[in-house]
């Protein structure tokens, strides 16, 4: 199907976007990537009167080191992430993740921020920003919030984002060199949405040390299992700890089925994909 | 809201173009209605299929999830000006002799999926051309013919076996 008609303005600053943004009697939606909202467009699932252009925008783009963190614009391409050197040293588990994320023409449109504000519970970025535990800058005309990703995902597609806020960038701090890290996904074609995905993060000092279990694609939301990371907290990394974690991969997760898979299906891959990442970092270390 | 229509100055296939254009009207449409670049395929309108892929600032995209608006200041090219323009050639002819297309649909995207790939840094094995095409749809070929062509093309400009 072919969109509805819409305004489209392309302002070249963010006060003119705050501007736009704080004029209630407009039903807006900003233009990232386009690679969610223009589908939705397209099927009529939305219908704004107002897009506001976000692409021309300076200075909401790129990744840069500062310090000990790495800050990545909102409208930092995927494909950008992808063949970042930065990543790839600081953040592996983004770098691991990114490949994963839809095909090579749409990580050549779509953005960070776009990814963090659609919240979609299957996406890879925000199961990452929750296992880096990053904090999610968003701008409005009464100036910047930060915004952990703890507390930023609400729901299905539900996000701590007023109608009135642009995300404008995502801090990270640098990890160690020698992190535990493991990122892995069930689907039926590479680049889909995951039916059950994984991210993982760990600090390693002999034990194990503030480990992130993170999975998306099986709750409303990306989501930590709390109850498994209680058990590899302070443990050592063997087959009984990662035997004991896995069979509580899914405890205390309000699990949410989709077309991919029933609510049962969801916890075994959560299991599996949990068993299988620890495994692999077990038989990785030397 | 209006329907009103939009200046809008780009490059496409090398030729610079001023015209004006529907905000609702997508990158695909516009090249196929308005330009008569129909070349380009149009299939899912929602980013799936991969038939609608074009090249914009030099980089693939998907014509359907950008509005023709958004290329305003761009340089866009086809697969009318990159087969002209013969970058296509040896992708083309291996296409032809490993029988990777049948009725063509996808062939378009496939091929400017492909030289993204082709024209890179990238290391290319068998695994990475199944990844980058894993966005476009193939009804027919069942895609090893398709990952065979592409595969000889690697082979031949980066030498040895992959
Ligand atoms: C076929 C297909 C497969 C895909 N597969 C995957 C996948 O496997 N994993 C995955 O994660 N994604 C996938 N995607 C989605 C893709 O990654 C999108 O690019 C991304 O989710 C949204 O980013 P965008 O920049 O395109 O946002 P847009 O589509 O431009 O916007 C999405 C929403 O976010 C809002 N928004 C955008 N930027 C901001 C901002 N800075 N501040 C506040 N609000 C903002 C918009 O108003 C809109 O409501 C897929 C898309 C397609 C078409
Ligand atoms: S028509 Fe654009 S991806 Fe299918
Ligand atoms: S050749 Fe028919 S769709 Fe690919």
């Amino acid at each position: 199907m072919k969109a509805p008609e819409f305004d489209y303005v392309r302002p070249d600053t963010l006060e003119d976007v705050f501007v736009l943004l704080d004029d209630e009697t407009c039903d807006a939606r900003l233009l990232a990537g386009g690679q969610s909202l223009i589908a939705a467009l397209n099927f009529r699932l939305d219908a704004p009167e107002l897009l506001i252009d976000i692409n021309r925008i300076d200075g909401l783009s790129g990744i840069v080191e500062d310090g000990d963190n790495i800050r990545i614009g909102a409208l930092t391409r995927h494909v950008e992430v992808e063949n970042s050197q930065i990543v790839a040293r600081h953040l592996p588990l983004l770098s691991k993740a990114i490949g994963n994320v839809a095909h090579a023409a749409i990580r050549n449109r779509g953005t960070f921020g776009g990814s963090l504000a659609l919240a979609d519970p299957a996406a890879e970025i925000p199961a990452c920003c929750l296992a880096y535990d990053a904090i999610i800058t968003a701008s409005s005309s009464s100036g910047n919030r930060t915004i952990r990703a703890a507390d930023f995902f609400h729901g299905l597609y539900e996000t701590a984002l007023e109608d009135h806020e642009i995300i404008t960038a995502v801090e990270f701090k640098k990890r160690a060199p020698n992190d535990l890290v493991a990122f892995d996904e069930i689907t039926r074609r590479h680049g889909d949405y995951a039916m059950a995905g994984l991210a993982f993060s760990a600090a390693a000092k002999g034990k194990i040390e503030d480990p992130h279990i993170v999975f998306f694609g099986i709750s409303d939301r990306p989501i930590r299992a709390v109850e498994a990371e209680a058990i590899l907290e302070g443990a050592r990394l063997d087959q009984p700890a990662i035997a004991a974690a896995a069979s509580k991969a899914t405890e205390g997760i309000e699990l949410s089925s989709d077309t991919s898979a029933s609510e049962a299906m969801k916890a075994h891959l959560a299991r599996t994909l949990l068993n299988r990442a620890l495994t692999s970092i077990l038989e990785e270390k030397p | 809201m209006t329907a009103a229509r939009m200046p809008i100055s780009l490059r496409i296939n090398g030729e610079q173009v001023e015209t004006t254009v529907q905000a609702r009207t997508n990158l695909v449409d516009f090249l196929r209605n308005e330009q008569q670049l129909t070349g380009t395929h149009v299939g899912c309108e929602h980013g799936v299929c991969g038939a609608c892929t074009v090249r914009v600032d030099g980089r693939i995209v998907r014509g359907c999830l950008m509005l023709a608006i958004q290329a305003n200041g761009t340089t866009v090219e086809t697969i009318e000006g990159q087969s002209d323009s013969g970058k296509l050639e040896e992708l083309q002819a291996a296409f032809h002799r490993h029988n990777a297309l049948q009725c063509g649909f996808c062939t378009p995207g496939m091929l400017l999926t492909a030289q993204e790939l082709l024209d890179s840094d990238k290391p290319i094995t068998r695994e990475v051309i199944r990844d980058q095409i894993s966005g476009n749809y193939c009804r027919c070929t069942g895609y090893q013919a398709i990952v065979d062509a592409v595969e000889e093309v690697a082979i031949a400009r980066r030498g040895a076996s992959l």
